[in-house]
């Protein structure tokens, strides 16, 4: 099977993004349109000048006309494109592919999700496809949950132990998220309210899920060699990879929910492409899908930042703090930003586009000087998952 | 020979302290428990299990050429209920299923009309008894449901030997459509008509069968007017020892499936070559004689009465309210779930009521549910699992939060994530054993969602 990448042909030339939280003053034009003219300036462009759009939300529209409408752009190809919670990050793939195929000179991926808009707290199910009544009906903080009795199990570890590390991942995600104007939850969480949350599901407190959130984010996206052309300091796409699970691990008697085998698969792939040897300590920093805090710790070791059975002690040890090793979600992660599911991706792509470009505060400094950057999303549950990986470079070759 | 080829009974789990209405209401209760539906269950999911039962414990696999279900509280009107039965069974689709539904009197004529009938029919009944709270219909009632295979042979467990009935129109006990409780005329008023038609058919009964009444060894008397069954059972000349106890301080009176469920215990009880009478009381009387056969004596009931009416798990009175709808709790703040799609259920009629899996081409282990890739089916429903992990989800919609929820594997092959049912989450851990139910998931839009759950297998309930 081939995937040979596109590496250091295409370029994010501008990025723009709103800020995240309960926008009951926004709707998903609203949040669209500012995001789009964020980028739009940040290029140095006008959506005059973009050949094509690829549009993410999961649930906030159908159809191209979703975007082209509030922003009015006219003649244009518009795609939409939905991938559960790798929306977004789908959407600045087709851009991409689009530009490097040299379809289009110049284009745009645009990541947008309303949901405070449906009067339930928590996010609710997309689109309802009729069924015949039999899938399973629990939430992703149950299927999650899993996680923890199942890893305590497997490499020995004390669930109390195991409740400082994901507690030790919340505080460290809102400590982050504590110096980021545009996240939602804008304060550093204690351990002890962490552990002392309310359970959703299995272990799982308030604090060891994602927040929910509307929000949008943009990117502009050209061939590499025209990326000059726009701005000094272009991030080149060095690796994209996405994987559609099949839901083998809900079936297969050796799944063991300590693993997620397609994000495994996306990292080696996008290592691949990109030419990264050792993720650790090439990459300047990485934004993952911390939507529970179990999640987060099991990345780890699915994307190569710990050996298997380690992540919970590289997570104690801080190697993914600010400042640590490897700084995971720098930003403050969809703990901090809340999950629109369509503005994710583009939202983790925009700190990368932050961080090596070096526009991110002091306060959210990484503590290294490397050119790397590593972004992931996973959408469905244990078992059944949509996996993306991507990583980009300030620098050619 | 014609008579009872295989009979069994299904008792939901959940138990109400009639003290707890007492403490609530102020007033009513009594002694003793009932048993009480699950809020995931209906008469026809109580069917199926009653039905799966006794089709199990039929000698030789004998299956029914007709399915015969009847209820006072159908969960479908205009709709037959009894197709839902027929598909978890997995019966032929030659095979009718009819429903007898709307009185009491109904499930023990679908009885008799079988037996005088031809073929083998599965006869299957089953009610939830309602009533408002502090009520003598709340109290005594009982939820359960029995079923009767109906068939000739040497595998016959107990012959017909006599029938008689009486019938004549008064209104002791009535509930108009869609009235959730039932309403009585003054208690004596019912004994003065019962006890006469009652007698009036035990004669014509014992002279059908050629017996006197000291030949009957067990005296099953059923019915809903406790006074009238209790002063007829003294009165036909049977000896106090060979009146059967009615477990109404146990389960209470499950009404339609009360005469099949006393009669089931009997014939698990009963030695070769016993007279057992089954009297029941309902809108007239009817008197159905039997004798048993040798066949008794190598019958393996699958699950027996006395070891479900031992199974019991309490219920809060409020919960037991909740189920009911007689209490409106605070639903989980999560949209309710769309209706089903009549079409899409149409096509996985195997995998959503049968519970038939798929074989995976890649491994020949089950594929559950099937994918179009699946190269055979395996039958899924009696087999049991081991839970390989849990989890108990606060969040997600169910009529009666929170959901646990638990990834199950199954003896000889197969793993499905799946909703437990009859289960405390405090009470479970890795590894312990399930098995499949067939369940009512929700209903939206008047449809019911039926599909399986998996739940902790008490070993106690097993022979």
């Amino acid at each position: 099977m081939a995937s040979n990448g596109i590496k250091d042909r295409v370029a994010i030339v501008g990025m723009g993004c709103t800020q995240f939280g309960e926008r009951f003053d926004k709707g998903a034009d609203d949040l669209m349109v500012d995001a789009s003219n964020d980028a739009f300036a940040s290029a140095g462009v006008d959506k005059y000048t973009i050949d094509a759009y690829w549009l993410g939300t999961a649930m906030s529209g159908n159809s191209g006309i979703t975007l082209a409408r509030p922003l009015q752009v006219e003649g244009k190809p518009v795609t939409h494109v939905e991938n559960f919670c790798a929306t977004g990050s789908e959407a600045l793939r087709g851009a991409a592919y689009a530009v490097s195929s040299g379809a289009y000179d110049i284009a745009m991926a645009v990541g947008v999700e309303k949901v405070k808009d449906s009067g339930y707290q928590g996010a609710v199910g997309a689109g309802k496809v009729p069924t015949d009544g039999t899938d399973r009906t629990l939430t992703a903080a149950a299927m999650y949950s899993m996680i923890v009795p199942a890893y305590a199990k497997k490499f020995g570890v004390a669930e109390s132990e195991l409740r400082d590390v994901l507690s030790h991942i919340a505080a460290k995600n809102h400590y982050n998220g504590a110096r980021n104007p545009r996240a939602q939850f804008r304060k550093e969480v204690s351990t002890e309210t962490i552990c002392g949350a309310p359970k959703m599901a299995g272990s799982l407190g308030v604090f060891d899920c994602a927040g929910v959130a509307d929000g949008a984010a943009a990117a502009v996206v050209v061939r590499a060699e025209d990326a000059h052309k726009y701005t000094d300091k272009p991030l080149y796409v060095k690796a994209l990879s996405l994987v559609a699970g099949t839901g083998a691990g809900l079936s297969d008697p050796e799944y063991d929910y300590t693993t997620f085998p397609e994000v495994a698969a996306t990292a080696e792939d996008a290592y691949r492409q990109a030419g990264v040897t050792d993720p650790r300590h090439e990459l300047a920093m990485a934004e993952v899908h911390d939507c529970f805090t179990p999640t987060e710790m099991v990345l780890m070791e699915d994307l190569g930042f710990a050996e298997r059975g380690t992540a919970w002690k590289e997570v104690l040890a801080g190697t993914y703090d600010l400042g640590g090793e490897l700084p995971v979600n720098p930003d403050g992660g969809l703990k901090s930003f809340g999950h629109p599911i369509g503005a994710s991706g583009l939202r983790m792509m925009f700190e990368a586009w932050l961080q090596l470009r070096g526009e991110a505060p002091p306060e959210r400094a990484l503590g290294n000087d490397r050119r790397l950057a590593l972004t992931h999303n996973l959408g469905g549950y244990p078992g059944e998952m949509v996996s993306f990986v991507s990583i980009f470079g300030t620098e050619k070759g | 020979m014609r008579g009872i080829v295989s009979a069994a009974t299904y008792i939901p789990r959940a138990r109400l302290d009639r003290s707890a209405i007492t403490g609530f209401v102020g007033s009513g209760g009594g002694r003793g428990t009932r048993s009480v539906a699950s809020y995931d269950e209906d008469t026809t999911t109580m069917g199926v299990e009653a039905a799966r039962i006794a089709l199990r414990s039929a000698p030789g696999g004998t299956r029914p050429d007709a399915l015969w279900f009847s209820t006072v509280a159908p969960a479908y009107l205009d709709k037959t209920n009894a197709t839902a039965i027929h598909a978890a069974l997995r019966l032929d689709h030659d095979v009718p299923a009819i429903d007898m539904v709307g009185a009491v009197r109904s499930a023990v004529g679908a009885l008799a009309t079988a037996l005088k009938s031809t073929g083998t029919t599965l006869v299957v009944a089953s009610d939830i008894r309602t009533g408002l709270p502090g009520s003598g219909d709340e109290a005594s009632g009982g939820d359960a449901a029995a079923a009767a295979l109906v068939g000739d042979g040497d595998g016959v467990l107990a012959e017909l030997i006599g029938t008689a009935s009486a019938t004549e129109e008064f209104v002791e006990r009535w509930r108009t459509p869609g009235d959730a409780r039932s309403k009585q005329w003054e208690e004596r008023f019912g004994e003065t008509k019962y006890l006469p038609l009652g007698d009036q058919a035990w004669r014509e009964g014992l002279k059908a069968a050629g017996i006197e009444a000291g030949d009957v060894d067990t005296l099953i008397v059923a019915g809903l007017h406790a006074r009238a069954v209790r002063t007829l059972k003294g009165r036909l000349g049977v000896a106090k020892e060979a009146q059967a106890d009615d477990l109404t301080a146990t389960i209470g009176n499950s009404g339609a499936a009360q005469p099949l469920l006393l009669l089931t215990q009997a014939l698990e009880k009963a030695e070769p070559g016993k007279v057992i009478a089954l009297v029941v009381l309902a809108d007239g009387a009817d008197v159905l004689l039997f004798r048993t056969t040798d066949a008794v004596r190598s019958w393996q009931p699958a699950r027996s009465v006395d070891a479900q009416v031992a199974a019991g798990a309490e219920v809060p009175y409020g919960k037991f309210l909740a189920w009911r709808g007689t209490l409106t709790v605070e639903p989980p703040r999560r949209p309710e779930p769309p209706r089903v799609s009549a079409s899409s259920a149409g096509r996985h009629e195997d995998w959503k009521f049968g519970f038939v899996g798929g074989v995976s081409p890649e491994t020949g282990e089950p594929q559950l549910p099937p994918l179009p890739n699946s190269t055979g089916s395996v039958a899924m429903a009696d087999v049991e699992g081991t839970i390989a992990t849990f989890t108990v989800d606060r969040i997600a919609y169910s009529p009666s939060p929170p959901i646990v929820f638990a990834v199950v594997d199954f003896d000889g092959g197969g793993r499905l994530p799946i909703e437990l049912t009859d289960a405390k989450v405090e009470d479970l851990s890795m590894g312990d054993r399930v098995e499949m139910t067939f369940r009512r998931l929700f209903t939206a839009d008047g449809i019911h969602n039926y599909f399986w759950k998996a739940r902790p297998v008490l070993r106690s309930t097993n022979g």
